[in-house]
């Protein structure tokens, strides 16, 4: 069975969570995220390509990474605040392309060893307002759009 | 001043009074009963909650009866879905890179 992936951002607070569990060991799950050569196999969306800038991934490293497609570049830096192999990983989150500067979020991400050789990764955000918080979560919204309309493109494609 | 459906949810009051009125139509004064804060308080959030669309108070004979608004909450529903289906997509591609990644441990160890 496929493995959810849970949002929680409660109504009118600064953070959200991220959950999702993975059928593999907790070392994987953890290198798939720090290691910059996985993760532009992943964390971009489906209708962008993803190039990294740059991606220290060590305490008091950073981290820069650009989104593109046919609207632009969608670029995204933070500084690394603590990189606990293989647990957990606290680092900064900016969008550049807001109209100031400034708004940037602390990530947390936490990874729980489950029995089997599976993994549970939180990921806890917590931004700088109410606003800022839903002003990410809305441009999930673009990003998810798309996403569900290739989704449905590959599956016409298929039907044909 | 905000007036939509998170702006409604915002406040914890707020989301009792929904859930309240989500099971029975209830008039104003049976919402404040069913709260320890005064009638003023509660009429207030349900000045709010009407503004924002979530519930319609309706004139029923002499009584005037508060009901919610189904549609208007599925706005917050719909909200978080596109946001989750974002990261469920990266995680479907992390779920094949592991995948692959575990081939390769396996096929490095020895035999």
């Amino acid at each position: 069975m496929k493995n959810k992936t849970k949002i929680i951002a409660e109504p009118g607070v600064q953070e959200l969570f991220i959950h999702r569990e993975f059928d593999a060991p907790r070392e994987l799950v953890f290198k798939a995220f720090s290691d910059p050569e996985l993760i532009t196999q992943w964390l971009g969306p489906c209708d962008m390509t993803m190039r990294i800038d740059y991606f220290d991934s060590r305490t008091g490293g950073s981290y820069r990474f650009i989104h593109s497609n046919a609207h632009g570049d969608f670029a995204f830096n933070g500084t690394i605040h603590e990189v606990l192999e293989p647990q957990r990983v606290i680092r900064t989150f900016e969008f550049e392309g807001l109209p100031e500067r400034g708004h940037v979020a602390l990530e947390t991400a936490t990874f729980d060893e489950l029995p089997g050789n599976r993994t549970k990764l939180i990921i806890q955000s917590v931004f700088r307002s109410v606003a800022d918080r839903d002003g990410i979560i809305n441009s999930g919204m673009e990003y998810g759009v798309n996403d569900s309309h290739n989704k449905l493109d590959e599956l016409l494609a298929t039907l044909v | 001043m905000r007036r939509d459906v998170f702006q409604a949810i915002a406040d914890p009051t707020r989301r009792q009074i929904i859930n309240l009125i989500a099971h029975q139509t209830l008039t104003p004064n049976g919402v404040a009963d069913s709260f320890d804060v005064s009638r003023q308080a509660i009429s207030k959030h349900i000045q709010i909650l009407a503004e924002c669309g979530i519930i319609t108070i309706k004139q029923q004979g002499r009584e005037r009866l508060c009901f919610v608004e189904p549609r208007k909450l599925d706005e917050v529903s719909d909200w978080l879905a596109d946001f989750r289906k974002s990261w469920e997509s990266r995680f479907d591609k992390l779920d094949e890179l592991l995948i692959k990644m575990q081939t390769k441990t396996n096929d490095n160890k020895p035999k």
